[in-house]
């Protein structure tokens, strides 16, 4: 904001008093309303420290996460080793720091694919309309039918899982509610006068398409993106619980849960399978705390 | 109403014959194929010839993939790879029932439980009951069913030995019905908790923009009772979309169902997927693709109807 010049007298001041104060700026009402959230705080500081344990897990993790102290196995938690051991006596709190690592990977690969290719669908179909849109939307139709857990486990069966696969498969599983959204909102854009004026003026499509429609449809889109992510990860556990996710011996927060899916590791160190599996829903349950806080938010019709 | 009944389904025609592509050219994209299932490694060239021959493999891909949906139609499914000369046909009805009865008695549990606590929240939207709702229903959607499911295992089954770890029934019992719900319990209650959660939230948001309606704060103005106003007035028009949510939940529904089965060794069409995909039992495995979809594509047809019905403000 450029300092005004003109002179305020005190007459107008004592008439308005915040008169003198500079306008909000629509970041600042952003972090406004989003810090006013008291859930979706707690989610960003929750999952800014997952991601930090995952980013830093080489530098934090107490042991290797191959290491296996066979003498140690299934210890309880204890100060040696914070949350106890598995199987093979490997530390579980160095293994879970590395496992957020393939489920964050993933997540956020994953939903960024899919927002490109929903995005894109729904751009062309939300702007174009008529057959453009019907076959499209026809596409999106077919995809959303096909129980999404069914489609996953069929192409993970075909290609054998890596990080790079997962995250493509995922987009590809996944796109489809993005694209509805985006559709819904280019198809009620598109008719403002901005879009007209843009029109009339001779800007090309692709320029009013993804410089002028798809700002203003930004604020659901990363809602629903966050939600997405938590979605992915949920999924890319429950795979990895099912052994068909990424293979041990690299450890995913699923596949400790299934090698502590056992009668004696249940009986005998029942934190084992506890641990990865809130690590699971803390990560989630951030995503999605986040998701509902970016959605008051980044909507300009709620109130402060 | 009867023309949009008809168009409606007809529209549903073009969707399922997507649906059968879709699943038939994922199969085809498996390197090998289906068919290096059941040949021999060691089989001379003339003679895979002659296998590929007999399977119709040497067809174009437009006359197998007609040649598979007129069989489908038929309700020929084919055989199933790993139990040999067993039609899926056969393999599917005999799950079904145990799917269908862990669904319905899941739906009914969830929507028992989040209705009333749903209208509750928005009619004290803010209150103590409401947050504790709210954070509930998040808790509900971020658990994994598979950790909760063995969670309950650990501690129901495992430590105390209150309630069976699997199966629908006890092995070599006579039949009883207490046996069958003291198997049903623990599954029921994880496949009920993701979808009791969703249906919390979507009932809380439903009711809340009803109440706000002006018929609403007429007929309390004019001295009804608030729980008369609230389930009789509101509760009709509040239930409305939520038809439409269960279309929408059942993809995600189906998903959690067979995640739910396999955890509890429950024998439904679920788990007979996930071991199907494992073994790359690939008649099964599109077949249940398909009839899953099929599932969905009339559960959304239903629901339009249903919400058509119920709302006469909808034209068709």
């Amino acid at each position: 904001m450029s300092q005004s010049n003109v002179e305020i007298s005190q007459e107008e001041l004592q008439l308005n008093p915040h008169l003198k104060e500079k306008p909000d700026t629509l970041t600042r009402i952003f972090f406004r309303k989003f810090f006013k959230n008291k859930l979706a705080v707690i989610g960003s500081i929750l999952l800014f420290i997952i991601i930090m344990a995952a980013v830093f897990a080489p530098l934090i993790a107490p042991y290797s996460y191959e290491q296996q102290n066979l003498i140690d196995k299934l210890k309880p938690p204890s100060s040696e080793y914070w949350l106890g051991t598995d199987r093979y006596g490997r530390d579980i709190f160095t293994r879970l720091l590395y496992g957020g690592r393939v489920s964050l990977l993933v997540g956020f690969g994953a939903v960024l694919g899919a927002l490109i290719i929903g995005v894109s669908f729904g751009a062309l179909a939300g702007y174009y309309g008529g057959i453009i849109d019907a076959i499209l939307m026809r596409v999106v139709d077919i995809v959303i039918s096909i129980p999404s857990f069914f489609l996953l486990i069929t192409i993970v069966t075909i290609f054998k899982p890596s990080v790079g696969n997962l995250i493509l498969i995922f987009a590809l599983t996944s796109w489809t509610s993005t694209a509805r959204l985006v559709r819904g909102e280019f198809l009620t854009l598109r008719s403002r006068e901005f879009v007209l004026a843009s029109k009339t003026i001779g800007t090309k499509s692709y320029k009013i398409i993804f410089s002028h429609i798809l700002p203003n449809a930004m604020g659901p889109i990363i809602v629903s993106a966050t939600l997405l992510i938590g979605g992915v990860i949920l999924a890319e556990a429950a795979l990895s619980y099912f052994g068909l996710g990424i293979s041990p011996p690299t450890p995913t927060w699923g596949n400790m849960l299934q090698d502590a899916q056992n009668y004696t590791v249940m009986l005998t160190a029942p934190w084992y399978p506890f641990f990865p599996g809130l690590l699971i829903l803390l990560t989630v349950l951030s995503f999605n705390f986040i998701g509902d806080g970016l959605r008051d938010a980044l909507d300009p019709k709620s109130l402060d | 109403m009867a023309s949009y009944i008809f168009r409606r389904t007809l529209m549903a025609i073009p969707l399922l014959l997507g649906i059968t592509i879709l699943s038939f050219a994922i199969i085809k994209a498996a390197p090998g194929g289906p068919v290096s299932m059941l040949m021999d490694p060691t089989m001379k060239p003339s003679d895979r010839e002659k296998f590929e021959e007999k399977y119709g493999l040497n067809d174009p891909v437009h006359v197998q993939y007609f040649k598979w949906l007129g069989n489908m139609v038929k309700g020929d499914f084919g055989n199933s790879l790993i139990k040999r000369g067993v039609p899926v046909s056969e393999l599917i009805m005999n799950r079904l029932p145990n799917t269908l009865l862990l669904m319905v008695v899941s739906t009914l549990l969830a929507a028992l439980i989040a209705i009333p606590f749903g209208i509750y929240s928005a009619m004290r939207p803010y209150s103590k009951l409401d947050y504790t709702v709210t954070v509930g229903s998040f808790l509900g959607i971020a658990t994994p069913g598979f950790w909760f499911g063995l969670m309950l295992i650990m501690f129901f089954s495992v430590k105390f030995a209150w309630f069976p770890t699997g199966g629908v029934a006890t092995l070599n019992a006579p039949f009883s019905i207490w046996d069958r719900i003291h198997h049903l319990i623990l599954p029921a209650i994880v496949l009920a908790t993701a979808d009791m959660a969703a249906l919390t939230r979507y009932t809380r948001s439903s009711m809340l923009d009803v109440l706000k309606q002006d018929y609403i704060r007429t007929a309390l103005s004019k001295g009804f009772k608030e729980k008369k106003v609230v389930l009789k007035h509101g509760l009709r028009n509040g239930m409305i979309p939520i038809v439409t949510l269960f279309g929408l939940m059942l993809p995600s529904f189906i998903g959690g169902a067979a995640i739910t089965e396999k955890i509890f060794a429950w024998p439904g069409i679920g788990s007979l997927f996930i071991d199907s995909a494992f073994q790359r039992d690939y008649p099964v495995i599109m077949a249940l693709t398909v009839v899953s979809a099929i599932f969905v594509v009339i559960g959304n047809l239903l629901a339009d109807i249903l919400y058509a019905i119920f709302d006469p403000r909808i034209e068709y």
